[in-house]
């Protein structure tokens, strides 16, 4: 059977690493390129990399970073934030990336999921969605979460699946931050909608978090960004436990 | 010297740097003569079945292809794998290389595709060198799969149906996973076929 797979996420800005929690005050980390390496070295199962770089050059050095990045890992990354345009997804993809998310610019532009996938294919096209509650229903959030679109999440995944995407990388607001776990009732009510890989993402505090998604919802993969910064906890740890839970994972 | 086809389908980077870091030179050309002159042919390959037929065509490799699989020892590698058998059916019916009898469609299940992640593989028992690879993970990203005969299988994976995962005919190799993406595991499965084929006429890179 396939496993569930672990992934850690680096927040990148301006070439490094950094703490990405808190906007303001932002605490660089380390060099995004190591960082990834020593990841997929210690049994991650694939790598993000989240831009969130507020400059040209930023940019410029990410794709730099990319092209370090495919000689030196030998798990599957993706690299999100900012891609805006189709020439932007054919440069991350150039430079070596496996796959690339798109956001905001996917919501505001639909058909750039459509072209990506055509072009690219649908194993690369990933659609971030930031998804927060609102009575009764999830909307669609952009520009880092702080903007509602008034768009119903459900209704935009199962679009963005009609659109070619391979996989959602689906995010809570509600919970990002949190560390008290998974937005377990989003994840459910996304994962039952698509019939698409979907990433949980947002609000791992400890290793338990991730067999509590796995066995409370039929998601693919848990993503998680600062427990495994400044090795609070490790790749292996989180695996340790999702073993002992009865999840498959894979052994590194 | 390894030489890995470039034919314009899919990111070949990660695949020269496999090979590199296993300490072999690797070229990446679309030139019959340095594809002649190669001890192994790697063909990669990520998008669609028909777009692949016809950018090998365009390029007047396949003849070229089929010619070197009989000499030299040649694995293809995801949608390249796909490519060794006869038919394949996504987009519409085209030919692909013919090396290993079978045909290429949808995978049947009633899980989620893209089959995508890490699955295991369950070796079969017709080729001993990889029967170490038993249960080990392995990165796999398709919708297609293809279908052979048993003979011709070195590994599957359950994915609600069998997969192939390697096949064999002769020193044809396919993996439909990416290696190049599988960690240690798949960097040691690379070695396995080098090691598997370098014997092969006796050639020496």
């Amino acid at each position: 059977m396939i496993a569930k797979r672990i992934i850690p996420c680096l927040d990148v800005k301006e070439g490094k690493v950094v703490k990405g929690t808190n906007f303001v005050g932002l605490r660089e980390l380390g060099d995004p390129v190591a960082m990834a390496s020593n990841y997929s070295k210690a049994g991650a199962d694939e790598i993000i990399f989240l831009d969130i770089s507020a400059t040209n050059e930023g940019r410029q050095t990410m794709v730099d970073i990319v092209k370090q990045t495919a000689e030196q890992v030998f798990v599957p990354f993706t690299v999100g934030g900012g891609v805006k345009t189709i020439e932007d997804v054919n440069r991350l993809l150039k430079a070596g990336a496996d796959k690339v998310g798109m956001n905001s610019a996917a919501v505001q532009n639909p058909q750039l999921i459509t072209e990506s996938s055509d072009r690219f294919g649908a194993q690369c096209t990933v659609v971030a969605v930031d998804a927060k509650r609102v009575g009764d229903k999830w909307h669609v959030m952009t520009h880092g979460g702080s903007k509602d679109t008034g768009i119903d999440a459900i209704e935009w995944v199962k679009e963005a699946e009609k659109r070619g995407a391979g996989e959602i990388l689906l995010t809570s607001v509600d919970t990002d931050g949190v560390k008290d776990g998974f937005d377990i009732a989003l994840t459910e009510a996304v994962v039952n909608s698509v019939r698409i890989p979907v990433i949980a993402s947002g609000g791992v505090g400890k290793p338990e978090h991730f067999p509590e998604v796995f066995k409370k919802t039929d998601v693919s993969a848990g993503l998680a960004a600062s427990i495994f910064h400044e090795n609070t906890f490790t790749v292996q740890q989180v695996k340790d436990v999702c073993r002992q839970q009865g999840v498959n994972i894979r052994e590194a | 010297m390894i030489a890995i086809v470039d034919y314009g389908m899919g990111n070949v980077a990660s695949v020269k740097t496999a090979f590199l870091r296993l300490g072999y030179e690797v070229e990446i050309t679309d030139s019959v003569e340095r594809l002649e002159q190669a001890s192994h042919i790697i063909l990669p390959g990520v998008g669609s079945f028909q777009a692949a037929v016809e950018e090998i065509n365009q390029r007047n490799l396949a003849e070229p292809l089929r010619k070197l699989a009989q000499q030299k020892p040649f694995l293809g590698i995801c949608l390249g794998m796909q490519l060794l058998f006869e038919k394949g059916y996504e987009n519409g019916i085209s030919d692909g290389l013919g090396l290993i009898p079978g045909d290429v469609n949808v995978i049947e299940t009633e899980y989620i595709l893209p089959h995508i992640g890490w699955n295991q593989l369950q070796i079969e028992n017709n080729n001993q060198a990889f029967q170490v690879f038993q249960d080990k993970h392995v990165y796999f990203v398709h919708t297609f799969q293809a279908r052979t005969e048993q003979n011709y299988l070195v590994a599957t994976s359950d994915y609600g149906t069998t997969v192939p995962a390697i096949v064999q005919n002769g020193h044809v190799y396919g993996m439909q996973f990416h290696p190049e993406k599988s960690g240690e595991v798949g960097v040691d499965l690379l070695k396995v076929f080098m090691e598997q084929t370098t014997s092969v006429r006796g050639l020496e890179a």
